[in-house]
């Protein structure tokens, strides 16, 4: 095993450790403020790891066998580390350890034994994340998923005397298994195709062309069902907004940066395969071009500061899978890293004005951008790179995914795409003028964060910032050979958006109201957000329940029935068969005589 | 005299035996019927041990009976204890056996 072994088992195992400690050792997690450090100590170590790992851009790719089978292992657990997870590692590890370090400041009126709780959820939560980044086959990949979707569902229902929230986080769990379980029929079909689930060794059969095509395009596309569901594409984007109900760091890692990130990293991993089906690849751009549009379409009305970055998070994770389906491989892989650092920003921003303000809703703030600069300044920088204004982070990333899906000769979701460039930054500068400016006034006496929670802030600005200012010194993006006039046109849109915003939210010129009245059909239908939940309210209810009520009468009535009318009548024979017994010594005689009497005859009987 | 006149007495004297074991409500008419019971198997064994001419069958006949002696003086003990408490010794009233 070699350093880079070594250094990707630690960034694994650190936060295993961790996690382990706090789940067994129950005092350490009651006393709170010290589980909170030793998680972070945890993930910091990982963090260093990873950042090594990166550094030294070295590759290694180990396996142990697992499940032992006649001729050879029928699978392996191991470890694959390429620049894309190595990188995708630092990601992780740098925004959970910035959420952490975030939370004992956002978490802090919490008791003891609920941060202890929550630290040990968010320990395992990194090793799941971790281990997902890391695996190096389908299968094990598949079990990281899983966890990081219980991570997912026990976060959310963190504070779980709260029914929405529960109610969420059963609905997000519910949700992203409707996707996992094309997920691991497409891993196991994938396995009987080709005996394994090495992600090398089924690049390498789908490179020399072993690896048949026809009916591989199904295939895919059940793999590609656990990216719709993780990755809240439509339409399985439903359970993402709900899942908001979480503490606000939660939302920033989970639902932001990290584990919505897995379908579009799963899609990055398997590209190889996602190449030989090149229909499945186009679904998949188109279908994340319309997510992204209909996202923020919604993002447009709502209330919730939270529900705003969440629609406007299955926006974004639609622009890196329609870059994905175009064959843009790394302007995706480019738009989920700097989305993870800028939307990791907005959450922990919007966080932090939560937490000074006491509720959500952007209609009951106003004017925090003389009470709270810190966080004004932050959460603009980080709306702009959103936006996609030069020479942030966003820019970039988002005109490699529009030059991309240009190139993959994707018209129509290109077009989609540009009109959500145009939404993206209305709804966004709708909240920032709503909330840092406008006319409202909020309640109390607002002021920025402690410096637990200021610090993380500032890192992610600068991350922002930095890495923006990096590309646009180097000048262009990773994949800046589109045609010149994209980035002219995103940016155009852009600042149209922000205008727009400006003029209706904060000259007030336009009044939101009149806008709604002349968009009425669409905004009604935004309101019901497209009636997608309604929809499967009604398929659940009168599908499901109707089946399930169904399926409970025959087992009431008919299974259950005929093993209580079994019951019964044993119950009744031996009742009968009772009386026989009457404790007399003579009756007992009666009958040993008269079983000797038939022994005799039967033996006598001709 | 053959040994078939023997088996028949002693059948007999079985069947009326175990006929008062079943019949008496006395407890202790039905240690007399095992006793009647018990003789019966005696006769068997002597007329046996007579036709055969083996001696075996004479000593179990003695153990038998030594064997019934100390079975009748249990009973009876058994019997009056019982009287003791229930202060009867009727058949129809002892149903203690229950399970």
């Amino acid at each position: 095993m070699n350093d880079a072994g070594t250094l990707a088992l630690a960034a694994l195992g650190l936060p295993l450790c961790a996690f382990v400690l706090l789940a067994v050792v129950a005092p350490l997690r009651r006393a709170g403020k010290a589980a909170g450090a030793l998680g972070i100590a945890a993930i910091g170590g990982a963090l260093v790891a990873a950042l090594v790992l990166w550094r030294s851009g070295q590759g290694v790719e180990l396996a142990w066998s697992w499940l032992p089978a006649e001729g050879g292992p029928m699978a392996t657990v191991g470890i694959l580390v390429d620049p894309v997870a190595a990188v995708m590692l630092v990601l992780v590890a740098l925004v959970s350890f910035l959420v952490q370090l975030y939370s004992l400041g956002y978490l802090e009126h919490e008791t003891g034994p609920a941060l202890g709780r929550y630290y040990a959820y968010h320990s395992l939560f990194a090793v799941s994340m971790i281990g997902l980044v890391l695996a190096g086959n389908f299968l094990q990949m598949f079990i990281f998923w899983e966890l990081v979707g219980l991570c997912s569902y026990l976060l959310i229902g963190f504070w779980y005397d709260k029914p929405e929230a529960a109610r969420a986080a059963v609905k997000a769990f519910w949700t992203t298994k409707v996707g996992d379980l094309g997920f691991i029929i497409g891993i196991v079909l994938l396995w009987g195709r080709a005996g394994t689930f090495t992600f090398s060794e089924l690049f390498k059969m789908a490179g020399d062309g072993t690896l048949a095509p026809d009916g591989l395009g199904l295939v895919m596309f059940l793999i590609y069902l656990g990216a719709v569901g993780k990755s809240a594409q439509f339409p399985l984007h439903v359970w993402l907004p709900d899942a908001m109900e979480g503490p606000t760091p939660v939302s920033a890692l989970i639902h932001a940066a990290t584990m919505v990130a897995a379908g579009v990293y799963l899609v990055t991993r398997a590209y190889p395969l996602f190449l030989l089906t090149p229909d499945v690849l186009a679904l998949i751009g188109w279908v994340g071009a319309f997510t992204a549009l209909l996202a923020a379409v919604l993002g447009l009305v709502q209330a919730d500061i939270k529900r705003v970055l969440a629609y406007s998070t299955v926006s974004q994770l639609g622009y890196m899978m329609a870059a994905l389906g175009a064959g843009a491989l790394g302007a995706g892989f480019f738009h989920l890293l700097t989305h993870g650092l800028f939307k990791a920003l907005l959450f922990l921003g919007a966080g932090a004005v939560i937490h000074a303000v006491g509720t959500n809703d952007v209609w009951r703030m106003g004017r925090l951008g003389g009470a709270m600069p810190q966080t004004a300044i932050v959460f603009l920088v980080g709306t702009l790179a959103l936006a996609g204004i030069w020479p942030l982070a966003g820019f970039f990333s988002k005109d490699a995914v529009l030059a991309g899906v240009w190139e993959g000769g994707l018209t129509v979701p290109f077009l989609m795409l540009a009109l959500t460039v145009f939404l993206t930054a209305f709804y966004m500068f709708r909240v920032v003028f709503l909330v840092f400016f406008g006319a409202g006034r909020a309640e109390g006496h607002p002021h920025d964060p402690p410096v637990s929670m200021s610090l993380p802030l500032w890192t992610l600005a600068g991350l922002t910032v930095g890495v923006g200012g990096y590309f646009a010194l180097r000048g262009g993006g990773q994949e800046g050979h589109g045609p010149g006039w994209i980035p002219w046109v995103s940016s155009a849109l852009a600042v149209a958006g922000i205008v727009c915003a400006w003029v209706t939210y904060q000259k007030q010129a336009v009044s939101a109201e009149t806008l709604a009245r002349i968009f009425a059909p669409l905004y009604t239908a935004a309101q019901r957000k497209f009636w997608l939940d309604d929809f499967y309210g009604a398929v659940y209810r009168g599908g499901f329940l109707a089946l399930s009520r169904l399926v409970g009468w025959v087992d009431r009535y008919l299974v259950d029935g005929l093993v209580n009318w079994a019951s019964a009548w044993t119950l009744r024979v031996g009742d009968r068969l009772r009386r026989i017994q009457t404790g007399r010594a003579q009756d007992y005689l009666y009958g040993v005589a008269f079983g000797l009497l038939l022994v005799i005859v039967w033996s006598y009987w001709p | 005299m053959g040994l078939q006149p023997y088996l028949l007495l002693a059948a007999c004297l079985f069947a009326i035996g175990l006929f008062g074991v079943l019949t008496r409500r006395n407890a202790i008419g039905i240690l007399l019927g095992i006793e009647l019971m018990l003789n019966a198997v005696n006769v068997n064994l002597v007329a046996f041990a007579r036709y055969a001419a083996d001696p075996a069958g004479l000593i179990f006949a003695l153990f038998t009976i030594s064997i019934t002696v100390a079975e009748v003086a249990l009973g009876l003990a058994i019997v009056i204890l019982i009287f003791r408490v229930r202060r009867t010794v009727e058949a129809d009233r002892l149903d203690l056996l229950k399970g």
